[in-house]
């Protein structure tokens, strides 16, 4: 029970999870679950009560019990106590001040990050402005390899991301020209296939590999299809570079999208064994989400942020290249329009890079949200002034086969201009070499005769 | 100065020298650039597309047009809405999209139907732009498939804040043995008028997502009526036949190519 009067009113709450939920700034989700704070004053007053909390608490107190859900035995089981012994005499507010003070430094951050749960992340991020989330987020160093170097400060990586509605590979052979012309694709080329059927989506391994090969792009290919389909396409023997799941921070979400931990532990052997990484192994790619434990019906009563922070646990596991939370696809009722949009993603962002994971963000919406492309011009431009991992890049910002919206390809060039973003270092050679940007890695104006765009042949032969 | 400073179009635009592979496509390639941003006219195109997507959402749903125009067909309809009161409740509150408003279950309780075959809902869902232009001409494509199986309808239905499991509600209390909801998709930039009919089999309140079979995309410039009348008049006579619909229900009505197996199937059927 945590109890605070202020003024005449006595706020109470029954325990840590209720605590954890009506401190959370509001969300569409947390008011469609019932659990979030009913007046602005109960909001604050649950902040205030969770600032005292003891870290310890979160290892002592489990938010879902451990004997019912497998995600909290990972994070219990996998909590790494030697990392954790600088901070733990903190609590959640004594946490917050030292995170933004100079004494933080990366180096210190990067030590403690096995040791923070994904409770305590998410508690500090709570009683955390948008700036403290940036600040934080900004000084966190997640440095990633398969076959170039993503995470380096100063630089950020975009995934190209060539859908087309009927996977015709003519189609998505001109987005990759398209996106590789305006120098995205260093994070990865992934595409969501339309089909789910094994001969299709080996043609559509193919034509990725044929491409990186061919031209020698240093960068990966990934179709984001279920695991359970990746291991078929691995059986089958396609050139299979990254492994891709939607991963979800419940057991019963997890099981919700088809997965537990031992099938990803089985995909990950199996696709780290094709050792198809030239500068490094991480070989596995994530996608995130807040709202997605609660439509599974499986959110245990825990706000939807938090559910979003434990999977970040189960992503540290597998030590993967990429992870993104697509932040604004789950729609209105878990994330309301722009505002809540962009808290939530800063809040992902911070709370995975504290965690020490790749974060990246599919900065979008769907059209039935209170949100637009100003909105998201506003959150890419915060995400990379944090230091953001990698972006996506559709053409046009228009993704014809999920039918909702992202960021460009022009997007990235934006971004890049105005902060002086760089591409990760192979990638940018690599377009040096092209001739798309110039020694100091700015984009050059496009050439008629480009060898890129004979890219579309390889379909043809 | 002023010599330096005549502007040419070259400065205020850079085409993409892959305009030709445009044709491969419908994804927004080759735009152009003007530094890093888009040229006027693509941002101009692109928020044109945006505004009307938007407006699919947001355009109010008219259940008495849609009655007038059945009526001229000589199909009976009657109107009836979820619990969700306006447009902002059905977006934040799903579960309120999925049942009748208590007006509502006192109409149908008054109304007393006494059962069908199948009941036809029409719901705005996410686009009453979808529904009000896809609806009628499907179900002019879709009738006549029903008589010839004879299969009895009941009046349709036009739902208002509608979302699919609505029908689960509706169908349970007019006693039908099938529903299909005609709805309107949740819009994309390219698509803002696309219908999606689902059918389900032995419906009742609380069935899953799973036990449903999804026709998706209707639209002139997608799935034309006459094939997507097909699919469903397809899906519909097998779910009867097996009993069952969802998951078990697997949509092999493109095994054949479209005109063989409309043949077929009027052959079948005379």
């Amino acid at each position: 029970m945590y109890k605070i009067i202020l003024g005449h009113t006595t706020y109470e709450f029954k325990d840590l999870k209720t605590l954890m939920a009506k401190a959370t700034p509001a969300r569409s989700g947390d008011d469609l679950a019932g659990i979030s704070a009913r007046s602005m004053e109960e909001r604050v007053a649950a902040k205030m009560l969770l600032a005292e909390v003891p870290l310890k608490t979160f290892l002592e107190e489990q938010l879902i019990p451990y004997e019912k859900d497998e995600v909290t035995r990972l994070i219990v089981d996998s909590h790494n106590d030697i990392a954790f012994r600088p901070i733990r005499h903190l609590t959640v507010g004594d946490f917050r001040n030292w995170l933004l003070s100079d004494e933080a430094t990366t180096e210190k951050l990067s030590f403690i990050s096995s040791g923070i749960t994904p409770e305590m992340a998410a508690a500090v991020s709570k009683i955390m402005r948008n700036q403290d989330l940036m600040t934080v987020a900004k000084k966190c160093s997640v440095i990633t390899k398969f076959r170039n170097t993503i995470g380096l400060p100063g630089r950020m990586s975009a995934r190209l991301q060539p859908n087309h509605p009927t996977d015709d590979l003519r189609g998505i052979a001109a987005s990759i020209v398209d996106g590789l012309m305006y120098g995205c694709g260093d994070a990865v080329i992934g595409i969501n296939p339309a089909s789910d059927s094994v001969p299709t989506l080996l043609k559509l391994n193919h034509l990725l590999d044929e491409i990186i090969c061919r031209y020698e792009i240093p960068t990966q290919s990934c179709i984001l299809t279920h695991v359970t389909t990746c291991i078929d396409l691995i059986n089958h023997g396609a050139p299979v570079d990254l492994l891709f799941q939607s991963i979800a921070g419940t057991q019963g979400a997890m099981e919700e999208f088809g997965v537990s931990i031992s099938l990803l532990d089985e995909a990950y052997d199996a696709v780290k064994s094709l050792n198809r990484g030239t500068i490094g192994d991480n070989c596995m790619y994530f996608e995130t989400g807040q709202g997605t434990a609660l439509s599974a019906s499986a959110n245990h009563g825990v706000d939807e942020q938090t559910c979003e922070a434990r999977c970040y646990a189960v992503a540290r596991r597998y030590n993967p290249l990429l992870v993104n939370t697509v932040v604004g696809f789950i729609g209105p009722e878990y994330l309301y329009d722009g505002k809540q949009i962009t808290r939530a993603a800063l809040e992902d962002h911070f709370c995975g890079k504290l965690m020490g994971l790749p974060l990246g963000c599919d900065i979008c919406y769907t059209n039935h949200a209170e949100a637009d492309q100003d909105d998201m011009d506003n959150l890419l431009t915060l995400l990379a002034s944090s230091g953001i991992t990698y972006i996506m890049g559709v053409p046009g910002a228009d993704d014809i086969m999920l039918n909702y919206q992202s960021t460009s390809y022009h997007d990235a060039l934006y971004i890049r201009n105005l902060l002086g973003l760089k591409h990760a270092p192979e990638f940018e050679e690599w377009l040096e070499k092209f001739g798309l940007v110039d020694n100091n890695g700015r984009t050059l104006p496009f050439v008629h005769d480009n060898r890129l765009i004979g890219i579309s042949n390889i379909v043809n032969e | 100065m002023s010599d330096e400073l005549s502007i040419t179009e070259e400065q205020i635009l850079q085409h993409d020298p892959w305009e030709e592979l445009r044709q491969f496509t419908d994804a927004r390639i080759a735009l152009g650039r003007t530094g890093g941003g888009l040229p006027t006219k693509e941002y101009l195109r692109f928020s044109l597309d945006h505004a009307r997507a938007r407006d699919a959402i947001h355009e109010p749903f008219n259940p008495e047009w849609l009655k007038g125009r059945l009526e001229s067909l000589g199909v009976e309809s009657i109107c009836l809405e979820s619990a969700a009161i306006d447009r902002h409740t059905f977006l934040v509150r799903p579960d309120l999209g999925k049942r009748l408003s208590q007006k509502s279950i006192e109409y149908l309780n008054g109304y007393d139907y006494k059962g069908a075959d199948i009941c036809i809902v029409i719901g705005d869902g996410l686009s009453s732009k979808a529904v009000h232009k896809q609806s009628v001409p499907l179900l002019e494509e879709l009738l006549p498939y029903f008589a010839k199986l004879h299969l009895t309808i009941a009046p349709i239905v036009l739902a208002k804040q509608s979302r699919v499991a609505l029908g689960d509600d509706i169908a349970e209390r007019m006693h039908c043995k099938c529903v299909i909801i005609l709805i309107g998709e949740r819009p994309g930039l390219t698509s803002p008028d696309s219908l999606g009919a689902y059918i389900t089999y032995d419906t009742f309140r609380g069935r899953l997502e799973s036990d449903r079979n999804c026709v998706s995309n209707i639209r002139p410039e997608g799935l034309s009526y006459q094939r997507a009348a097909f699919k469903i008049a397809w899906l519909v006579e097998s779910a009867f036949s097996i009993g069952k619909s969802g998951i078990s229900l697997k949509d092999n009505s493109d095994d054949l190519t479209l005109q063989t197996a409309e043949m077929l199937y009027y052959q079948k059927l005379s």
